[in-house]
């Protein structure tokens, strides 16, 4: 199939950036969409040209790695998948097929489809752990957790980081990242302890970074890879509201 | 200015933080909210008394403006005051931010599910407070003369050497403009536009939605937004085609209390 590719390039986070027009000619239906990008980038080279530059590992949907807005949606308009796992027969022959970044100011362009998301990691080094020394693994059962708490902390856990919430969302915002994270732990008795202190240290860490606040049109559940639903974010609110009350009425 | 090692108290402390913060400005948006939206559903209400006809529409205004000694209007306006500003204040800091935070926008720009209403929400915001700043000038203030000086003559007929404003008069002479009825509907329009993302909305900054009850918040959202569309500008459409006229000379149909609805029945009619 032929494709016609409209691409971000960034050649540096200074750089103003444009988007560049390119063929791509007979391109295997049965081939992923970065491998798509490899084909691409395998001519550029042999033209002489800059390959374009874009993140990815597993290629297996697992990472969180592959970060391509393509055709104005993170990670394609198929739902409940990454960019990796997007194949071209998804696309129609002679399609002009629009690759972007990840856009929003707290994750900063490094180059053309590259974007720097260690925002995220920094949220997580405020709050979405748990500093318990959990030893050899205990006997199941020993520890109760109902099982709607258990299904809800697993969904939340789903979470890969990689960022399509905040490149989706109208406003940048991390808050069903943010909530994922911190509902995994919450739901949890082992995530009890440090419940306050981790959801105060994490929304403030969110909001230090220079993320969106939500306005609760769910466009981040819409393109999230793993599906996660805003309930994460209805909880993040909820816990937040408590531990600010907690924290001002216990203050000293 | 305090300058030095001055600290401040701890829940002053506290308070601060949490306006600061996003979370904290969306839960004072969605608390404002639920109480303009409360005293929404108190205005229609009272408003739809002008079918009732010209007493029992001028005794409600009559009992707000009288109620705990004459305070009771300004304790519900002060409060509203302060719940509109805190609203809008809140909103137009976190949309600033917002717009900073998405700084680049996308060359193909794609929404998956976000509805229009939730899309326009600060141009819907704004659109209302111009209109509510120019209702409060046309029925509060009354700025036109001929809307402020209508004395109800059945009420001073009846009651020697007391007076009331007409103000079921004044509506529909109000409305006799259509330039004016077109920027309530407008304005109305869009408030409901506004409601219609904004009442679910708050569910969810409250932390009390889920999948299992979205579905009721979105009909909920929508109820509220309809319901107030059809009570409010079915009083400038019924000025409109004829249905609520204003009689001249104060109409002597309605001195007939105490029952008001044979008088608006009566009233209608007979216009």
């Amino acid at each position: 199939m032929n494709l016609t590719l409209k691409v971000w390039r960034q050649k540096n986070p200074d750089d103003h950036g444009r988007i560049e027009t390119y063929e791509a000619k007979d391109i295997p239906e049965e081939c992923s969409f970065l491998e798509m990008l490899d084909i691409v980038n395998e001519r550029i080279i042999t033209e002489g040209g800059d390959p374009i530059h874009f993140d990815h590992d597993c290629r297996e949907g697992i990472c969180g790695t592959c970060s391509l807005t393509i055709n104005g949606i993170p990670h394609s308009k198929e739902r409940g998948i990454t960019a990796c796992q997007v194949h071209m027969r998804k696309f129609r022959d002679g399609d002009t097929i629009w690759i972007e970044p990840f856009r929003a100011r707290a994750f900063p362009i490094v180059r053309d489809l590259v974007v720097d998301r260690t925002a995220f990691d920094r949220i997580i080094a405020a709050g979405g752990y748990i500093s318990v020394r959990t030893g050899s693994a205990q006997d199941a059962n020993a520890l109760p957790v109902s099982k709607d708490d258990a299904d809800a902390s697993f969904d939340a856990a789903a979470c890969i980081g990689c960022g399509a919430c905040v490149a989706a969302c109208k406003n940048a915002s991390a808050m069903l990242f943010v909530g994922a994270k911190a509902s995994h732990l919450n739901h949890l008795p082992q995530g009890q302890p440090e419940k306050d202190r981790r959801v105060l240290a994490m929304v403030r860490q969110m909001d230090a970074e220079g993320f969106g606040n939500c306005t609760n049109q769910y466009e981040c559940e819409a393109v999230c890879p793993k599906s996660i639903s805003a309930d994460v974010i209805a909880k993040l609110n909820r816990d937040y509201a408590i531990a600010v009350a907690k924290e001002a009425t216990t203050a000293s | 200015m305090i300058k030095g090692n001055y600290k401040m108290n701890p829940l002053g402390k506290a308070i601060l933080q949490f306006w600061r913060s996003s979370i904290g400005r969306k839960i004072v948006v969605a608390l404002t909210g639920v109480l303009l939206v409360l005293f929404l559903f108190g205005h229609v209400a009272g408003n739809l008394l002008i079918f009732q006809g010209r007493e029992a529409m001028n005794s409600y205004a009559q009992f707000l403006h009288e109620m705990l000694h004459g305070q009771g209007v300004w304790i519900a306006r002060i409060g509203l005051l302060v719940a509109f500003v805190l609203h809008i204040w809140a909103t137009i800091s976190l949309t600033r931010e917002n717009k900073e935070a998405r700084n680049a926008r996308y060359a193909c720009d794609n929404t998956v599910q976000a509805s229009r209403s939730s899309r326009i929400m600060i141009w819907s915001g704004l659109t209302v407070l111009a209109f509510v700043i120019f209702h409060i000038f046309h029925f509060t203030i009354r700025v036109d003369p001929d809307l402020a000086n209508l004395p109800d003559t059945a009420y001073a007929a009846e009651n020697p050497g007391e007076s009331r404003h007409d103000v079921y008069a004044m509506v529909i002479k109000g409305f006799q403009n259509p330039l004016v009825v077109l920027f309530y509907i407008v304005g109305i329009t869009l408030l409901c536009s506004h409601l219609s993302h904004g009442v679910a909305s708050l569910f969810q900054t409250l932390g009390l939605r889920s999948r299992k009850t979205s579905g009721f918040e979105t009909k909920l959202s929508w109820a509220v937004a309809i319901a107030l569309w059809i009570g409010f500008l079915s009083i400038p459409f019924a000025v409109m085609v004829g249905a609520l006229k204003n009689k001249p000379g104060g109409g002597h149909a309605e001195v007939a209390p105490p029952s008001g609805a044979p008088v608006a029945i009566a009233d209608i009619h007979e216009g």
